[in-house]
C-alpha cells in the first residue's frame, strides 16, 4: 500500500503481494455472494431466525417463536439495533408420561439485529400473534426517503 | 419433564417435507417439530406451527392415521421489501400412525401461541368377561 502512495501514477505502479491476496478475497466474496442470492440465509446462525423487511416508514422484524409468551420476551431498541432476548419454556407434563418423540426444545435466546438505517427508538412496537413476533420499527426522519419535486 | 434451565437455543432450520405426497398447491411444505407422549388414558401431541390460525388447521384421523395439515400461513404485507430472509413460510404437513385405538369423538385440540396441543383419549378396552364352565 505504501508503494502506491509513494508512486501514485499508473506507469510506476508496483504491485504489492498483498494486493493479489486482496483481489483473491474480493473474488471469493463475490463467489459467496452469488451463492447466497437471492436470499442471504441464516447469516448469523443465532436463534431466532429473523426476516427483515421495510417499507417507506418502517422496518419490520419478524421471528417465529412458537410457545413463547409475551412476558417472557425482552425487546430493546438503540440507535440502529434491536435486541431480542427471552426464554422458551416447555412446561412439565404429567408424571409417568412415556415420550415417543421429543423434538421441541426449550432454552434461552438472545439476538441483536443491526438495521440498515437509523431508527427512532421511541417508536418501536412489538406484537406476538400465533407464535410470530413482529417488531415494527419506525425509521428515523433522516432515514426516510423524501419526495423531491422537479421544477420545470 | 422439567424446565431446561440456562440452555441456549440453537438455530434449527425448518424441515422441509421430503416426500412430496401429492403436492398440488404451490408453496413450501414443512414438517413441524412435535412432542408426543402418552399416559394410560391418552396420547398427547404438541406441535410447533407458528403463524397458523385455528381456521387454517386441519386435523384428520382415519384408520389409525393422524394427519396434520395447514393451509398457507402468514402471507406478509406485499408492500414491504425484503432485506433479509432467514426463514421461509409455507404450509405444515405431518402424518402419524397411532398404535392404539383412539376415541374419535373426544379428541381435543387447542392452539395457543403457535403451538398445537392435541389430546387423543384412548378407547377403554372391553374388559374380558370370564365365562365359567360348568361341569356336569
Amino acid at each position: 500500500m505504501i508503494y502506491r502512495r509513494l508512486f501514485d501514477f499508473p506507469t510506476w505502479r508496483v504491485r504489492s503481494p498483498f494486493e493479489e491476496l486482496a483481489q483473491m478475497r474480493r473474488q471469493m466474496d463475490r463467489l459467496f455472494e452469488d451463492a447466497a442470492t437471492p436470499y442471504q440465509r441464516a447469516l448469523a446462525g443465532v436463534f431466532p431466525l429473523i426476516n427483515l423487511t421495510e417499507d417507506k416508514d418502517n422496518y419490520y422484524v419478524r421471528a417465529e417463536l412458537p410457545g413463547v409468551k409475551a412476558d417472557e420476551l425482552d425487546i430493546q431498541a438503540t440507535a440502529n439495533n434491536i435486541a431480542i432476548s427471552g426464554e422458551r419454556k416447555i412446561a412439565a407434563e404429567v408424571e409417568g408420561a412415556r415420550y415417543h418423540r421429543r423434538e421441541r426444545e426449550a432454552g434461552n435466546f438472545s439476538r441483536m439485529i443491526g438495521l440498515p438505517g437509523d431508527i427512532n427508538p421511541d417508536k418501536v412496537e412489538a406484537s406476538l400473534e400465533n407464535g410470530i413476533l413482529t417488531v415494527v420499527v419506525s425509521k428515523a426522519e433522516a432515514a426516510k426517503p423524501k419526495q423531491i419535486t422537479v421544477k420545470s | 419433564m422439567a424446565d431446561t434451565q440456562s440452555k441456549e437455543l440453537k438455530v434449527r432450520e425448518k424441515q422441509e417435507l421430503t416426500s412430496p405426497a401429492e403436492q398440488t398447491t404451490p408453496g413450501l411444505v414443512f414438517t413441524p417439530a412435535v412432542d408426543i407422549f402418552e399416559t394410560d388414558k391418552e396420547i398427547t401431541l404438541l406441535a410447533d406451527i407458528p403463524g397458523v390460525n385455528a381456521d387454517d388447521l386441519t386435523i384428520d384421523l382415519r384408520d389409525n392415521t393422524l394427519t396434520l395439515s395447514t393451509s398457507l400461513a402468514s402471507v406478509e404485507n406485499k408492500n414491504e421489501e425484503e432485506i433479509l430472509v432467514e426463514y421461509e413460510t409455507g404450509r405444515y404437513y405431518r402424518q402419524f400412525t397411532l398404535g392404539e385405538l383412539v376415541s374419535q369423538e373426544n379428541i381435543d385440540a387447542k392452539l395457543s401461541d403457535g403451538v398445537l396441543r392435541l389430546t387423543l383419549p384412548k378407547i377403554e378396552k372391553a374388559t374380558p368377561k370370564k365365562i365359567a364352565v360348568k361341569s356336569g
